[in-house]
C-alpha cells in the first residue's frame, strides 16, 4: 500500500520503553502492599523548613529563564540542521563547507547579538 | 523466534542496567570514600557488598509521604518519565560488536531527543510538588539542562562528520584506526563537561544543591518514589558514560595485538566506561559546586563557541 511505511527498526524501542514502563511502575505498586500508611495534616504539608508555608509555592520568576529557553530554541534548531550535513559531509565537499560557514557565520552574528544585549548574562 | 530473541535481549540489558544502577552507588561511596580517607559502607556483608540490596529494600518500606497541595497525576508520572527516557536510551548503544538492540541510523539524536525527555520529569516534578524549593529546582534545572545540551548536541557533530554517520555501530566501526579523541579531543572536553550538567552531578548539581534548596526538585519525593529518580540519574550517567566510551574511546575496540586481540569486547567497552564514571566520581570529590550564575556563562560564553570552532576546524581538516 503506498504511504504506508513501518519502520520495524524502532519496533525494539516500543519494546523497550514498555518494559521500562514496568520497571518504573512495579516497585511502586510492590511498596504499596508493604508500606505503612499513617499520614496527618503536618506531614503532608508542604516543605518549608520546618514552618507552616508562607504564600504561593509558585511565585513570579526572573524572566532569564524565558530567555534562556527562547535561545535554547534557536540554537538547538541549528543544531539539528548541522546533523544532516555532517552526515553528508564527505559527500558535499567545498560546496557543502561555504554553504554551512555562511550559516554559522548568520548565527553567530545572532550570538554575538544576544550577547552585546547581555541574555547570555546572570546578574 | 525474533520477538523472543529481542525480549530476551532487552529483559538482559536492563537487568544488568538495574544491576548496574545498584552498584555504582556503592562504587560511588567507596571511592569517594577512600579519597576522603574513610572505609565507605563496611557493615552489611563482606566490605560492604549486600549495601545496595540493604538500601533497596529500606525504599520499599518506607511511607510514601505525598503533599495535599500536590498536583497527583503530574506527581506520579514525573519519576516513571524519568526512568522511561533513562532506560529507553539503552536500545541504541551496542554493547558489543553486532550487539544492539535497535540498529536505527540515528542514535546519536534518539540518545540526545530522549535526554530532552529526561529534562520533562525535572520540570514536571519541579511544578507538581507545589513546593517552593521543588518549583525552584525544576526551573534551575530545566535551564541548565537545556542549555547544556546545545553545547552537548554540538560537540558531537564533529565525531558525526569524521565517521559520516549517526549510527552508534558505524562510529565504532569507523574508529579502527584509532579513537577519535586523538582528532577530537576539544570535542570530548566539551562533552564530557556538558554530560555532567546533563545528569546534574558536582560541579554542576545546581537542581539539588541542598546547601540552598533543600533537594531541589526531589524535595517532595520520598520512599520508592525518590528511589525511582535516583534510579533514573544513575542509568542516565550510563548512558552519558557510554556514548562517550562510543563516540570517542571507540565501544569496544580494545588494542589489536598479543592477546588482547582476544579479549571480548564487551570487557573493553565496560572498561572504558566504568574509566568514565570513575572520573565523574574523582570530579565529585575533587571540585566544590558552581554558582548558578557562573554555570550558565561557562555554557553559553565558553563551552558553545568552543564547540562551533571545533565543528570548523573539523571541517576545514576533513576539506585539506
Amino acid at each position: 500500500m503506498p504511504g504506508t511505511f513501518i519502520p520495524s527498526n524502532y519496533l525494539p524501542i516500543i519494546i523497550i520503553c514498555i518494559f521500562a514502563t514496568i520497571i518504573g511502575l512495579s516497585p511502586l505498586l510492590i511498596g504499596s502492599l508493604l508500606r505503612p500508611r499513617r499520614s496527618y495534616r503536618q506531614k503532608l504539608l508542604p516543605y518549608e523548613s520546618g514552618n507552616e508555608p508562607i504564600g504561593e509555592p509558585r511565585y513570579k520568576f526572573s524572566v532569564k529563564f524565558y530567555i534562556v529557553a527562547m535561545l535554547f530554541v534557536v540554537f538547538d534548531v541549528e543544531a539539528v540542521f548541522l546533523y544532516p550535513w555532517a552526515v553528508a559531509y564527505d559527500k558535499l565537499g567545498i560546496f557543502g563547507f561555504v554553504e554551512m560557514m555562511m550559516f554559522i557565520f548568520i548565527l553567530l552574528i545572532g550570538y554575538i547579538y544576544a550577547w552585546e544585549k547581555g541574555a547570555l548574562d546572570w546578574e | 523466534m525474533d520477538t523472543a530473541i529481542l525480549i530476551f535481549k532487552i529483559v538482559m540489558v536492563v537487568s544488568v542496567v538495574l544491576l548496574h544502577v545498584a552498584y555504582v552507588v556503592y562504587f560511588e561511596r567507596k571511592v569517594i570514600g577512600h579519597m576522603q580517607a574513610r572505609l565507605g559502607p563496611m557493615r552489611v556483608g563482606w566490605h560492604g557488598l549486600l549495601q545496595p540490596i540493604a538500601d533497596f529494600i529500606k525504599l520499599f518500606f518506607k511511607e510514601d509521604i505525598i503533599p495535599f497541595s500536590a498536583d497527583k497525576p503530574i506527581f506520579f508520572i514525573a519519576p516513571v518519565i524519568g526512568v522511561i527516557a533513562a532506560l529507553g536510551s539503552f536500545a541504541v548503544i551496542p554493547l558489543w560488536d553486532g550487539f544492539i538492540i535497535a540498529d536505527i541510523n540515528i542514535g546519536i539524536l534518539f540518545i540526545l531527543a530522549l535526554s530532552s525527555v529526561g529534562a520533562y520529569s525535572i520540570i514536571l516534578a519541579g511544578w507538581a510538588s507545589n513546593s517552593k524549593y521543588s518549583f525552584l529546582g525544576g526551573l534551575r534545572s530545566s535551564a541548565q539542562v537545556i542549555s547544556y545540551e546545545i553545547a552537548m548536541g554540538l560537540s558531537i557533530v564533529g565525531v558525526i562528520m569524521q565517521s559520516g554517520s549517526a549510527s552508534l555501530s558505524d562510529i565504532v566501526n569507523a574508529q579502527a584506526d584509532g579513537p577519535f579523541i586523538f582528532t577530537q579531543f576539544i570535542g570530548f572536553f566539551v562533552f564530557l563537561m556538558s554530560a555532567l550538567a546533563e545528569t546534574n552531578r558536582v560541579p554542576f548539581d545546581m537542581p539539588e544543591a541542598e546547601t540552598e534548596l533543600v533537594a531541589g526538585y526531589a524535595t517532595e519525593y520520598s520512599g520508592m518514589r525518590f528511589g525511582l529518580f535516583f534510579m533514573a540519574e544513575y542509568a542516565g550517567m550510563f548512558v552519558m558514560s557510554s556514548l562517550a566510551a562510543i563516540c570517542f574511546f571507540g565501544g569496544w575496540r580494545g588494542p589489536d595485538f598479543w592477546i588482547f586481540s582476544h579479549v571480548p569486547g564487551i570487557f573493553w567497552f565496560l572498561l572504558k566506561v566504568y574509566a568514565v564514571i570513575f572520573f565523574y566520581f574523582w570530579i565529585r570529590a575533587t571540585l566544590p559546586r558552581y554558582r548558578y550564575d557562573q554555570l550558565m556563562s561557562l555554557g553559553w560564553k565558553l563551552f558553545i563557541p568552543l564547540a562551533l570552532a571545533n565543528i570548523v576546524i573539523t571541517a576545514l581538516w576533513k576539506l585539506l
